[in-house]
């Protein structure tokens, strides 16, 4: 019974999360839909107008509506983690594979490569990537896929370790059956749930790193909307119009909140390991 | 003992080496050519003489290979190179923004330990009360909050509405009015993780058979708790503390340029706004050593730590 | 005179899958410096009973009857008071040494901390008689010994230490929970040798699955099977005539008469067959052993066993 609960309960806010990113894609897909005003569009009349009917979030210091900004802002978030999660995680899961499966000295380089990553605090490093490619959105995202592959190559590589021992593998091989096959057929089945998972949990990271580049100035350049640069312009007005610090930042807190929740109960449900270890207590 | 951390770094050595690689290249992914990218200015192309003097001087005319094996070179001498600005060694200035850096760090870690351990803990042992409710419900809202936004909210309530604390700045020498803020941000998000992380030690830990066997001595729940649970479920999160510090690192960039905290991060910053890449190199350089060396310290505090490991590391020495 | 009276005693678990009924009806009554032995299948709540007695189950397990020791019932003793009376009174040497030590303490100061909090000892007195005890328990260069974390200790010095740490503060009774599981059979002797001297002058309720252990050790025995005795009689007594065909089934499983396994499982705690709790698996079963529950009867002096083969059928 209790165990029904706290399975009802964890599942629920799993589907919170999920429900809060359904949501969100929403209004990411229907932003122009949605939004009340142009989102670039300057309106020096009603520069930081603080939150009014006709601009329900208020307005920046160019007078543009923080809502409609918000609304579109989401499409940024939401692209950049999809775009760089999947990145990532095909680099990672391809160089997993080769190290898995191949073993040897291939395997060396890409785990001391793997290692040499990990060495560096990753915004760090994605910053100092990011900072000399330059601004743009794009070299943001190519610099926190460089930091973010490392994941999927330790998980993939981990999976593949514990799969090809697996009779069915050895005999598929001893069968004749190429490499490709094998890999396509038996081993990415078994590998995909736990990348799933890493993927899910990934995705707030580098939701969260994206937005603080763009805090820093390196993501997208004005005027397109992005929660980060928001609150960056909108610091310099803090005392003035506080609405410009408050809520860009709940945005970005809600999207990672979201992605955090639905992670957690998909680990959860597809780990045995926690599993078991909530059943003992 | 002293055989297990000669091995630990030796087995550092290619990962170092790697890390030298990584950081020489960031260089080459200067889009365009080096020296004209920096000369050139808002107004315009670089003059081309410019460009040439600029490219032997700073060695950029040789080829790749003889270019990485000096600066590495220069590096295992303590010589990170020269600031394209101000033509000084990088050095200077990232020793002195490191020691403010590692002041936030360090008063955020003290903070986080503070609320983490004893948060943790209670809510461990009272599970599924309100209290444990509420700290985890706090905790996830910490790792979901970005630290930039605490910060600015933390500055508009404590020093804009309030003026408890100044909004920014580091004061004569990082003074503490000025250090509350940016560590409170550092700290709190970091506690966030560590409460997570101490609970679900505490729990595993108290439901081992020592800690009956403890209480079947007659010994005080107090005493059970905080000397026979307490250093077990401590050894978790003494693992994690390289991770931690990393964590700390990384918050520090956006943390510092908010508050003006003129560390190590905010130097990164800065040196990207000007491109001057040597010194963002220098700063990325300098932080994985660092972070590398953290990471060395702590592994060999855990075998104190532990004496499961101390002995076995000694055994396999001996 | 009576040391320990276990009176209807009854620990239920509540859990996800339902009331687990660990402990039913249990009564058990041992004397001054008796042995009593406790034997009975895996899972048939020997530990939760010797985890009851010292009241360290979790809180919101449900508890009925008395256990009476010295004149208190100890299920009515404020926590601070059992606490009093846990180590220093009665020491349970818990089952599973190697998990039943705390691996980041040395083992002197875990045998130390329980004289320090009784006997009031300061720091190095305390440590000194931790010595001692781990010298009583005939662990070698003790002294050295003591300064060791318990992963360095083997198997049967990991039990020796346990005892030690049971023993440190003289109580009256002990409970000894499988002081002789996984231990290889030379180790298994001298634990066995060493528990029978060093108890001498103590109560013991030895816990265990080991006939051969408890009847070089016990003068009593307690036969348990799922939640509740089964039968009781003086141990010469019992290996002579076993009468509860659950006892002879169990004595005929062993090594040297036969190896015959019972056949069967053990019934679930959570749905206790009606009836005899036995009946199932028995061969002399009839009717009324699967309607009715027997009382425990007293077949002669001493012994006791509940089973409708004695005793009147129509209870
Ligand atoms: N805390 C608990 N919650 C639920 N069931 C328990 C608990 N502790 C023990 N049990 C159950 O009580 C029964 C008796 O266990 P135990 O006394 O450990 O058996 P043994 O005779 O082998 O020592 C087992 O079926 C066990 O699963
Ligand atoms: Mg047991």
């Amino acid at each position: 019974m209790a165990d029904f609960v706290s399975q009802f309960r964890e599942n629920r806010t799993a589907l919170v999360g999920a429900a809060v990113i359904l949501l969100l894609v929403l209004v990411a897909i229907f932003a122009p839909q949605l939004a009340p005003h142009n989102p670039i569009k300057a309106s020096l009349g009603d520069r930081l107008s603080a939150p009014s009917e006709k601009y329900p979030l208020g307005t920046d210091h160019l007078g543009r509506c923080v809502l409609s900004r918000l609304l579109y802002g989401a499409r940024i978030s939401l692209a950049v983690g999809v775009v760089v999660v999947g990145v990532a995680a095909a680099v990672g899961v391809a160089l997993g594979i080769i190290s898995g499966f191949y073993g040897g000295v291939l395997d060396e380089i890409i785990m001391r490569l793997v290692d040499a990553m990990l060495a560096f605090p990753s915004i760090f490093l994605a910053l100092a990537i990011a900072g000399t490619l330059g601004p743009g959105l794009g070299n943001v995202m190519i610099a926190i896929i460089v930091v973010e592959w490392t994941r999927y190559a330790r998980v993939m590589r981990g999976s593949i370790l514990s799969v090809k021992e697996n009779y069915y593998v050895e005999a598929a091989r001893a069968l004749g059956a190429s490499d490709f096959y094998v890999v396509t057929q038996h081993i990415l089945p078994n590998a995909i749930a736990p990348i799933i998972v890493v993927a899910t949990l990934g995705m707030a990271p580098v939701i969260l790193a994206a937005t603080s580049l763009s805090f820093l100035g390196l993501g997208v350049q004005p005027p397109t909307p992005e929660w980060g640069m928001m609150l960056n312009d909108g610091r310099l007005f803090m005392r003035r119009a506080p609405h410009l610090t408050t809520f860009p930042g709940v945005a970005i807190m809600i999207t990672i909140l979201a992605f955090n929740l639905l992670g957690d109960g998909l680990r959860d449900a597809l780990d045995p390991r926690a599993r078991t270890e909530k059943e003992l207590r | 003992m002293l055989n297990y951390i000669l091995k630990r770094i030796i087995l550092l050595a290619p990962i170092l080496l790697l890390v030298s690689l990584i950081t020489f290249s960031i260089l080459y992914i200067i889009p365009g050519d080096p020296a004209e990218t920096i000369l050139t200015g808002p107004g315009g192309a670089a003059d081309p003489k410019a460009v040439e003097e600029f490219r032997v001087k700073m060695g950029l005319d040789r080829p790749l290979h003889i270019q990485y094996l000096k600066w590495l070179n220069n590096v295992l001498h303590g010589n990170f190179g020269y600031s394209y600005m101000t033509e000084q060694p990088v050095l200077d200035p990232i020793l002195p923004a490191f020691r403010a850096t590692l002041k936030l760090a360090v008063a955020s870690m003290i903070l986080s330990l503070l609320i983490s351990i004893p948060v943790g803990i209670i809510s461990a042992i009272k599970q599924y009360s309100l209290i444990d409710n509420l700290s985890m419900t706090g905790a996830l809202l910490g790792v979901s909050m970005p630290n930039f936004w605490q910060g600015l909210l933390l500055i508009l309530l404590f020093a804009v509405y309030l003026g408890w604390f100044p909004v920014a700045g580091y004061g004569e020498n990082g003074d503490f009015e000025h250090l509350v803020l940016p560590a409170i941000t550092l700290g709190t998000s970091s506690a966030a993780i560590t409460t997570r992380l101490m609970r679900s030690s505490m729990l595993e830990t108290i439901r081992q058979d020592y800690i009956q066997a403890a209480r079947a001595k007659g010994l005080s729940e107090r005493v059970v708790i905080g000397k026979h649970a307490l250093k077990n479920a401590l050894i978790p999160v003494v693992t994690v503390a390289g991770l931690n510090f990393g964590y700390l690192l990384d918050g520090s960039v956006v943390v510092e340029t908010i508050f003006a905290w003129p560390g190590i991060g905010k130097l990164m910053v800065g040196s990207i706004y000007m491109r001057d890449y040597p010194m963002i190199q220098g700063c990325i350089l300098f932080v994985a050593l660092v972070y590398v060396a953290v990471n060395l310290v702590v592994d060999i505090l855990y075998t104190f730590l532990d004496p499961r490991i101390r002995y076995e590391t000694k055994a396999k020495a001996k | 005179m009576t040391l320990l009276g276990v009176r209807n005693l009854r620990v239920h678990f509540p859990t996800e899958e339902g009331l687990v009924k660990a402990v039913n009806t249990v009564d058990l009554e041992m004397k001054g410096r008796e042995k009593l032995g406790l034997i009975g299948e895996t899972g048939c709540g020997k530990t939760v009973l010797g985890m009851c007695i010292m009241r360290l189950l979790q809180p919101n397990t449900e508890v009925a009857g008395e256990i009476w020791y010295k004149g208190r019932d100890l299920l009515r003793l404020s926590e601070g008071e059992m606490r009093k009376v846990r180590g220093r009174e009665i020491a349970m040497i818990l089952q599973n040494p190697a998990t039943s030590l705390n691996p980041v303490l040395r083992v002197g100061e875990q045998i130390a901390e329980a004289i320090r909090l009784h006997q009031g000892l300061d720091k190095r007195t305390a440590w000194a008689r931790a010595v001692e005890e781990l010298e009583a328990v005939k662990i070698a260069s003790a002294e050295e010994r003591a300064k060791e974390y318990p992963h360095q200790f083997s198997g049967g010095m990991q039990e020796r230490a346990m005892i030690a740490m049971g023993l440190a503060c003289d109580p009256a009774l002990i409970i000894a929970d499988e002081p002789t599981k996984g231990l290889d059979v030379k180790i298994k002797m001298q634990v066995v040798r060493l528990l029978k001297e060093v108890v001498r002058e103590k109560a013991m309720l030895f816990i265990t699955h080991d006939l051969g252990a408890a009847a070089e050790i016990c003068d009593r025995i307690a036969v348990m099977y799922a939640g509740e005795i089964v039968e009781c009689a003086e141990t010469s007594e019992i290996f002579r005539n076993p009468l509860h065909p659950y006892t002879q089934g169990f004595l005929n499983s062993l090594p040297n008469r036969g190896l015959k396994p019972i056949p069967g499982v053990s019934p679930s705690l959570i749905d206790i067959p009606s009836g005899c709790r036995f009946h199932q698996r028995c061969d002399c079963a009839t009717e009324i052993c699967e309607e009715e529950h027997s009382e425990m009867v007293e077949v002669k002096e001493g012994h006791f066993v509940r089973c409708f083969l004695f005793g009147e059928k129509d209870a």
